[in-house]
């Protein structure tokens, strides 16, 4: 394993590439107000980061990463558009394998733009790509923009549309979802004898808690409501499912997302995003006849990212984590700036996979 | 040197411990008065008996200051996480059954399932402005559970006694803690969702691969898991 004296001065090389690019270089404080990250995150973040606190500010995390300061830096005080570096560790929990680092580097890239999203997530692929070129890693890109539109098309209830997004992120269950709102599922038996009861808040135990008799009778009323729609037809399920099927090179994955919304004419404008930025790709020197397009990447590790999401991994080396990973985080902005939002991609990269697999210089 | 066997230093835990051992012929006790943690064993040579705390039995276990120890599986889960090479289970001791649940109240008659609380879940953070709060002490357990079942919007809020009250007390709108009959919940006004089960956990005999063993140590320890029919 290289030192750490080899991995800082990677770190250094790197940051000053992104500042050669442009990149205005930034700094961000290590701990980060744990509330924030728990509001974005939720519960899970605290199995993934460091928490600690004190009696004046409260529980504090270490930073699990840069994007949430970088993000209400930009916020608070960046003039647009604007490009953003910084190098720096970030600290991860690990519970389960020993061979993972709690403690590392990342030296990331941030471009926060508003007209011109296909050539700013070119840009940060394209950097990245031709930066990390020595290594021979394999990219692997995605767009869960396209699920999120297949899921706005769906022909049912807003209700429904807006539990698939909110589970977007976790696979097992949206498709418990998926299979409950198009039928595949039976209902569980006290869901139907709840149905079938004529008054079921006639006979409420004595109830306790915050959680109140309206806000039970609201959640009945939706289940009745529920139940009343039709079921989500086979034909969408299936074209939901061949959405997050599409695994093959760029080109082929665009004819055969093109092929989809014919059926599922609410992708369209999805597909004709990833079309665009494939041409910016191709613009900046990228080979996207041989760059890998899966549609349902991305949908387990980077709960913010909402479009164009990227990694890059070593073959030769199964065991590394991805070396750089990125993503458009657009939501992220919205929700961090109460109202306001600004479109934004980047990417980090981790100096010390660099260097163990022998540097760039 | 001899091996170090780690034993709950009180209660009931304690008592059908010494009693499991004292069926295969190996006699526990405690040394002195009641309030001394002091203890001995008969029947085996180079045997130490350690009163330790349950809940820091899993620690010394994976420190490798025991050799052997008895607790519960839901706190060597909770302590050493679900993938600790060192601390492995020897034998099940059939007593201090116990199951970690998830409990809401029972007059959420419209929640009865983990897709349920979700959805509940996400009405109440619209409502009240906050996550769903479930009072509990067994973080790391409950989280992974929720994780992997896909349940969102809610929090975790620490609970190290008298869980089942926090509801009523409007310091959580749910609960995960052990149970063994379910009767104090229902006497709190709750109840256990159907696919709320955590884990089933009973009092084990673990064994340390982290402690150091000499010739005469692997001597004992071969004659003690002889003795218990371990082998």
């Amino acid at each position: 394993m290289p030192g750490r004296a080899a991995i800082r001065a990677e770190a250094a090389r790197l940051r000053g590439t992104f500042e050669a690019a442009g990149a205005q270089p930034i700094e961000a404080a290590i701990l980060q107000p744990a509330e924030v990250l728990l509001d974005l995150y939720g519960e899970d973040i605290r199995g993934r980061a460091y928490v600690t606190s004190d009696m004046l500010r409260g529980e504090q995390m270490l930073r699990p990463d840069f994007t949430v300061p970088v993000v209400q830096m930009h916020m608070h005080h960046g003039a647009e558009p604007a490009r953003y570096t910084y190098a720096g560790e970030v600290f991860r929990r690990q519970e389960d394998d020993p061979d993972r680092a709690s403690e590392y580097l990342q030296v990331g890239y941030e471009i926060f733009e508003r007209d011109r999203p296909a050539a700013s997530d070119a840009e940060v692929f394209a950097l990245f790509a031709e930066l990390l070129a020595p290594l021979g890693l394999r990219a692997a890109t995605g767009d869960i923009g396209i699920l999120m539109a297949a899921v706005d098309g769906l022909r049912t209830t807003d209700r429904r549309k807006q539990a698939l997004r909110r589970h977007i992120w976790r696979p097992r269950r949206f498709r418990a979802l998926m299979d409950r709102f198009s039928g595949r599922a039976p209902v569980p038996e006290s869901r139907a004898a709840l149905l079938a009861h004529e008054d079921p808040l006639g006979d409420l135990p004595h109830l306790i808690g915050l959680r109140s008799r309206a806000e039970i009778a609201a959640r009945i009323d939706a289940l009745r409501e529920d139940a009343a729609t039709p079921p989500v037809a086979k034909g969408e399920v299936a074209l939901i499912e061949a959405i997050l099927d599409v695994r093959e090179t760029s080109n082929f994955a665009l004819e055969r997302l093109r092929d989809i919304a014919v059926d599922m004419p609410a992708i369209s404008d999805a597909v004709d995003r990833l079309a665009a930025r494939m041409a910016e790709l191709d613009a900046r020197g990228v080979d996207v006849e041989a760059l890998d397009f899966e549609a349902s990447y991305g949908r387990t590790q980077m709960e913010y990212y909402d479009g164009f999401v990227f990694g890059f991994y070593a073959p030769t080396r199964p065991d590394l984590p991805p070396v750089a990973t990125g993503g458009r985080y657009d939501a992220l902005t919205r929700h961090l700036g109460q109202g306001r939002e600004i479109p934004a991609v980047g990417g980090v990269i981790r100096p010390g996979l660099v260097a163990a697999l022998g540097g760039l210089s | 040197m001899s091996i170090k066997l780690g034993v709950p230093s009180k209660g009931r835990l304690m008592e059908k411990t010494f009693a499991w051992f004292g069926a295969r012929g190996v006699t526990l006790g405690r040394a002195g008065s009641d309030r001394e943690y002091a203890g001995f064993v008969e029947g085996i040579d180079n045997v130490d008996l350690v009163l330790l705390s349950a809940g820091e039995i899993p620690r010394e276990l994976a420190a490798g200051r025991i050799h052997l120890g008895v607790t519960g599986t839901d706190l060597v889960r909770e302590k050493l996480g679900p993938w600790n090479g060192d601390v492995r289970e020897l034998a099940e001791l059939g007593f201090g059954h116990a199951d970690l649940i998830l409990a809401v109240p029972s007059a959420w008659v419209d929640v009865n399932t983990l897709d349920d609380l979700d959805a509940a879940a996400a009405a109440f953070r619209q409502v009240h402005g906050f996550r769903m709060r479930i009072a509990t002490k067994y973080h790391r357990q409950v989280r992974d559970f929720l994780r992997e079942n896909g349940v969102a919007d809610y929090q975790l809020v620490d609970s190290q006694g008298a869980t089942e009250g926090t509801v009523k007390n409007e310091t959580a709108e749910a609960i995960a803690d052990i149970t063994s009959t379910g009767d104090t919940l229902r006497a709190n006004h709750l109840k256990i969702l159907e696919d709320g089960l955590i884990l089933k956990s009973q009092a084990t005999l673990f064994t340390s691969s982290a402690a150091a063993l000499d010739a005469s140590d692997r001597a004992a320890m071969r004659a003690l898991e002889q003795k218990l029919h371990l082998d």
